[in-house]
This record gives structure tokens, C-alpha cells and sequence, in this order.
């Protein structure tokens, strides 16, 4: 025995460790696919058709030589295009993500009160698509082929064609306007002052403030937008989870489960969803992305300050800046939940690591 | 059962063309089909059936549905109903345009990493991780919105964010293609690489990415009249779907300029993914196999040895 351990090399830290070298491998992709995500910003800015001095400065500047001079001098224009991608990477190494050309302010200080108002719309509607798709697409899959399987496909069918935005408005016009039901846009009623800035989630603030009546405005406001936000993603993770848990109970430990006699729920909570983990996962972090996208289409309905209504104003007014931000921004955070969901990966399932 | 299922890939074109009569035969697939089919007839239709010309705005302004105008006026006097006929002629060709483009050109790029493999493969696997390390719509929305807003350039945004996912697709099956016995055979006969390809793999990858492809227009349409929202698509005063909308949002009480315009693209995407859902299952080995034991077996599943793509292709 100690001959063999001797004559080997000693076991480097991530032979010890295989999940730490896993995530070290996985923290190395998403730094590359970080730098991919500003080289594609980067050329589709530096790309821009047309005079991007003109476009920057507006038509009045833009005639005045000295002011075009300074600004071509400041942001390297007259240099290479490896060179200015490096000055390019350099600033947003700083923080600064260019200037809105619509408000004029710096794009990054407008993007950090957008983001925790996304972020905590994104969070809502991924637990409750979740807990919904966890539940339809169980059911679905336990009722394969039978009534109860069909009505529900045609659901998620429907929820995965319906246009989000148009969605959007159709619900703030129901439940709002008509009803009143719902409260108006708006994360907050104008009479309540947002609770002080700790995670930038009102909620989560409104707890952390100890301030029961504005965590429930709050949540109210989120309705809305959180369900018609849900219901694309809902669609996907039936379809998805339902495949997933049909694999599952094909296998012979779920029918030796069966056959032990354990009750259902213990089954389907014990074995069944565990064994479609993996799976289910994956579909998460897509759904993050479907996310994340829809809330550009939706939060300007509902006039939420976040990522989104920005994206949209942005575009709406071809603000490029602001839309390179947002692009920006949503990359780097979908390449943050993807790195989460690959270490969930290694976490949940030993082999995923040696890969 | 098990045996048909591990050499599946070889089964896969026979599998297609059995596929579509079975996927026929369910009632979502009909439900979509004629649907579908009825929007078509309405784009082919839409210049004679439509009672006013929809860019005229010389109708009185926002009147609601009644009988001056079906679909009531919007806030410039022009006819809804009139150019939610014409919606129809602008978005489900350029759907259907960027679909088969993205179709194409993954399937090309596909191949040709799966088959060159390498450093060919490595670098053009990254790009698609370059691409999907994006969520769909925001790419589209950044690239569109670099192109400068046009219809043309949110179907170019369209292509490039979503041919990846075909391509990923064509590579993973060509991969698995590539050591299968009968591709190896003709490689031995002296194939070259190039007939290899286009007769004994293309054909086997056929299936799945008609599937994929049947359910991406649905997102394509919901892609384009997205941009268009947004203001990067179609621009004023084209009659396209998704801008209707948004020129709604100024007029929330005028109802009917939302909420027809809506129900459009709802019906014309659902009517796809009807179609693209009841096609993926009809080619899914598990439940097609178990429909057709359900039936009596009256489609018989032939051994997987015996079936070979080689001999179908008739030489």
C-alpha cells in the first residue's frame, strides 16, 4: 500500500477536491463568455451605421469642429479597433457604460436603481412559474395520455403563444382600469415612500424596515406583472417538467418504489423529482433567460422602473448607449445564473464534475 | 422495445415521413392546421377582402367597433379590421424567411462542425456559446436596434440569434452519425466526405430539425411583432401586428385597437405550435411507439437492424 501512494505524485488540490476544480473550470468559461458578451457589445457599437459623433452630440454639436475634436480625442476614435476595444473594456472596467443620449446622464448610474427592480420581478415570477410548472407537469405526466394530460398541454400550449406584451396591456386594462382590482403601475402607491435602499428589493426592504403595510403594497404592485410574466415561462416548465418526470417513472427504481408500497406523494416527492433534478434545472436557467427577456416587453406596460421600461425607452427612442447597457447588464446577469445552475449541477449530481 | 430504441438516429428519416400522417390524425394538430391555414388564405386574400386601404386615414377617428367599420377606427381614422388583414401579408412571410434562413444556415454550420471537427469545430461551437450567452430577445433587441429599426433588420436580428440553437442540434446528431456503421460503409466505398454527407446523414438529421424549425415560427412570429413594439420593426404607418399594439398603448380605452391585433398573433402562433407540438410527438420514439400499441399496432415497428438508411437510398 505505501509503495503505491509514494510512487504517485501527490494529488493536486483539485484531484482532492473534485467540485473545487469544477467550479474553477466553470468560473474560467464564464470569465471567457464575459469578455465575449463586451466584444459583442463593443462591435455592435463600434458597428453603428452612420456618423456615431453625429449621433452622440446631436445635429447642434456636432457642427462645431472643436466639440467633435474633443470628443473623438476622449473616447479614442481615431484609433484602432483592437484599441479602442481594450479603451472600451477599460471604462466598463470602471463602471462606465457610456451616456444616455436621451437624458444625458451616465447609462451605469441609470442602470443601478433598474436592476434590484428587475431582479426582484424576475425572482417572483421564477418561483411561481416553478411552483406552478412543478405541479402541472407532474400532474400532467401522472395523466399521460388521459383527459386531464391533454387539457393541460393544450394550456401550456397556449401560454408559450401568447404575446407577452400584448398580454400585458390587455391585464392593466382588466384588472386596473376596469376592475380595480389591481393596483395602478408603478412598483409603490404614490402615498408610500420606498423603504430605505438595503438590497434594493422593496419588499425584502420593506421586511428588513419592519413595515408590514408597504411589504403588502408592495407585493401588490408585483402581481400583475409577476403573473403575466409567468405565464410564457409556466407554459415551458409544464411541458418540460412533464418529459422529464415521464422519463423518471419509466425507470425501475420508481416502479421498486412502487412496488415497496411507499405512498405516492413520498414517490413522487422523494424519488421522482430528484431523479428529474438535473433536467428541471437546465429548463430553469432557460426560463431565466425567457425571463429576463420578457420583462423588457412588460415592464414599460406597467410602467416598472426597471431593466426592462429602460430597454424599452431606450429603443423607443433608439438610445443606443442605453441599449448597449441593458444588453450589457442582461448578459452578465444570465451568464451569473447560468454559472449558479452549473455549480447546482456539480452539487446535485457527482459525475457532472469529473466531466 | 429497448433494443429499437438505441440505434434510433438510423431510424429517424423513415420515422419523418410516417411521422407527419400520424401527427395529421390528432385533433390539435387539425385544430392548428386550420387555422393556420385560414390565416394563410387571409394573407393571399387580404388586398381584395379588405374594405378600406389601410394606411388611408379618412374614417372618423376612434370609433368603436359597429357597423361603420367592424374592428372599429383607430386614432389617425384608419380601418382596423382592414389592416389587421393586412398584418397578416407582413408578418408570417418574413416568420417564415427567418426561419428557413436560421434552418439553413445552422444546419450548414452544424454539419459542417460535426463532420470537419477540430479546431473548424471548436471555434464555431464557441461562437454559439458567444450567442446563447444571451437571452433571445435582448440580443435581437441590441442588434436590431445597431442595424438601425427596420423589418429587414429585425429578421436579420431574428437569424443570427437563432440559428445556434439548429446548429448545436445538427452537430450533436452528426457526431453520433459519423461512427454508425452504415456511414462508415459508405466511407469505405469511397465516399466523399461530401456525399457521405449529403446521402447518409443530412437525410437522418432531417426529422428533428423539422421539428425544431415547426416550433420556432411560433417564436419567430412573437420575435418580429416583439421588435415592433418595441419600435425596432416594422415602422409607422406599416399595418404590422406588433406596432399596432404599441400604438395602442397611448389609446388604453379604445380597446378594440389591442386588443384584435393580439388575438392575431395568439391564434397565428398557437396554430404553429399546435402543429410543431403534435409533430415532435408523433416522432418521439416513446410516445409514438406507445401509440401505436395503443392502436392495435397497426403501424409495425420494424427492428432497427433491418431498416438502414444505406439501402433506402437505393444504390
Amino acid at each position: 500500500m505505501t509503495a503505491t501512494t509514494t510512487s504517485q505524485k501527490p494529488a493536486r488540490l483539485w484531484q482532492r477536491w473534485p467540485l473545487l476544480g469544477y467550479i474553477l473550470r466553470r468560473l474560467g468559461t464564464s470569465v471567457l463568455l464575459m469578455l465575449g458578451v463586451t466584444m459583442v457589445t463593443f462591435v455592435l457599437t463600434a458597428l453603428v451605421p452612420g456618423d456615431p459623433v453625429a449621433a452622440a452630440l446631436g445635429e447642434g454639436a456636432a457642427s462645431n469642429p472643436a466639440t467633435v475634436a474633443a470628443y473623438v480625442e476622449e473616447h479614442g476614435l481615431d484609433k484602432s479597433i483592437p484599441e479602442r476595444y481594450l479603451i472600451y473594456l477599460a471604462a466598463l472596467l470602471q463602471g462606465d457604460l457610456g451616456t444616455s443620449i436621451k437624458t444625458g446622464r451616465p447609462v451605469a448610474t441609470e442602470l443601478a436603481t433598474a436592476v434590484p427592480a428587475t431582479v426582484e420581478i424576475a425572482l417572483c415570477a421564477i418561483v411561481v412559474s416553478l411552483a406552478v410548472g412543478l405541479a402541472l407537469g407532474t400532474i400532467a405526466a401522472h395523466h399521460r395520455g388521459r383527459a386531464t394530460d391533454q387539457v393541460l398541454r393544450v394550456v401550456s400550449l397556449l401560454g408559450l403563444s401568447v404575446p407577452t406584451f400584448w398580454l400585458a396591456i390587455m391585464a392593466y386594462h382588466t384588472f386596473f382600469l376596469r376592475l380595480g382590482v389591481a393596483p395602478g403601475a408603478g412598483r409603490l402607491d404614490p402615498t408610500f415612500t420606498p423603504p430605505p435602499t438595503v438590497t434594493g428589493l422593496y419588499t425584502v426592504d420593506f421586511i428588513l424596515g419592519g413595515d408590514p403595510v408597504g411589504f403588502f403594497d408592495a407585493l401588490a404592485h408585483l402581481a400583475l406583472p409577476v403573473l403575466v410574466l409567468s405565464l410564457f415561462t409556466i407554459g415551458l416548465l409544464t411541458r418540460f417538467i412533464r418529459a422529464a418526470v415521464l422519463e423518471v417513472l419509466d425507470t425501475d427504481y420508481i416502479r421498486a418504489a412502487r412496488a415497496k408500497g411507499l405512498p405516492r406523494r413520498r414517490v413522487i416527492g422523494a424519488y421522482v423529482l430528484r431523479g428529474a433534478s438535473l433536467p428541471i434545472l437546465t429548463v430553469v436557467g432557460v426560463a431565466f433567460g425567457v425571463l429576463l427577456s420578457g420583462t423588457v416587453l412588460v415592464e414599460a406596460v406597467f410602467a416598472w422602473p426597471g431593466l426592462g421600461t429602460y430597454a424599452f425607452n431606450s429603443a423607443i427612442n433608439l438610445d443606443l448607449p442605453g441599449v448597449m447597457g441593458v444588453g450589457l447588464v442582461v448578459g452578465v446577469i444570465y451568464l451569473v445564473i447560468n454559472f449558479a445552475v452549473d455549480l447546482l449541477y456539480g452539487v446535485l449530481d457527482p459525475r457532472v464534475r469529473l466531466a | 422495445m429497448s433494443a429499437s430504441t438505441s440505434p434510433r438516429t438510423r431510424l429517424r428519416r423513415g420515422r419523418l415521413f410516417r411521422a407527419i400522417p400520424t401527427a395529421w390524425r390528432t385533433p390539435l394538430a387539425m385544430v392548428g392546421a386550420i387555422i393556420a391555414l385560414a390565416w394563410i388564405v387571409i394573407a393571399l386574400i387580404a388586398p381584395w377582402a379588405a374594405p378600406h386601404d389601410p394606411l388611408a386615414q379618412q374614417l372618423p377617428r376612434l370609433t368603436a367597433p359597429g357597423d361603420a367599420s367592424v374592428l372599429g377606427t383607430d386614432q389617425v381614422g384608419r380601418d382596423v379590421f382592414s389592416r389587421l388583414l393586412t398584418g397578416a401579408r407582413v408578418t408570417m412571410p418574413l416568420a417564415l424567411l427567418m426561419v428557413v434562413s436560421a434552418t439553413v444556415l445552422g444546419t450548414l454550420i452544424g454539419s459542417i462542425a460535426g463532420f470537419v471537427g477540430g479546431w473548424v469545430d471548436e471555434t464555431l461551437m464557441r461562437l454559439t456559446d458567444l450567442i446563447m450567452a444571451f437571452p433571445t430577445v435582448i440580443l435581437a433587441m441590441i442588434i436590431a436596434a445597431s442595424l438601425g429599426p427596420s423589418l429587414l433588420n429585425a429578421v436579420i436580428a431574428g437569424i443570427v440569434v437563432s440559428w445556434p440553437q439548429y446548429a448545436r442540434v445538427v452537430r450533436s446528431l452528426v457526431l453520433s452519425l459519423r461512427t454508425q456503421n452504415f456511414v462508415i460503409a459508405g466511407r469505405l466505398l469511397g465516399y466523399s466526405p461530401w456525399r457521405s454527407l449529403r446521402s447518409d446523414i443530412l437525410p437522418n438529421v432531417a426529422g428533428p430539425v423539422l421539428v425544431l424549425a415547426s416550433l420556432d415560427i411560433g417564436t419567430a412570429i412573437l420575435l418580429l411583432t416583439g421588435l415592433s413594439f418595441l419600435g425596432l420593426g416594422a415602422q409607422p404607418p406599416a399595418a404590422e401586428w406588433g406596432s399596432m399594439i404599441s400604438g395602442a398603448m397611448s389609446h388604453i380605452d379604445a380597446w378594440w385597437l389591442g386588443v384584435f391585433p393580439g388575438l392575431a398573433i395568439l391564434t397565428v402562433v398557437m396554430a404553429f405550435n399546435f402543429i410543431g407540438d403534435s409533430l415532435r410527438d408523433a416522432l418521439d420514439p416513446l410516445s409514438s411507439a406507445e401509440r401505436e400499441g395503443a392502436a392495435g399496432g397497426t403501424e409495425h415497428e420494424e427492428p432497427a437492424a433491418v431498416e438502414n438508411p444505406t439501402t433506402e437510398e437505393g444504390r
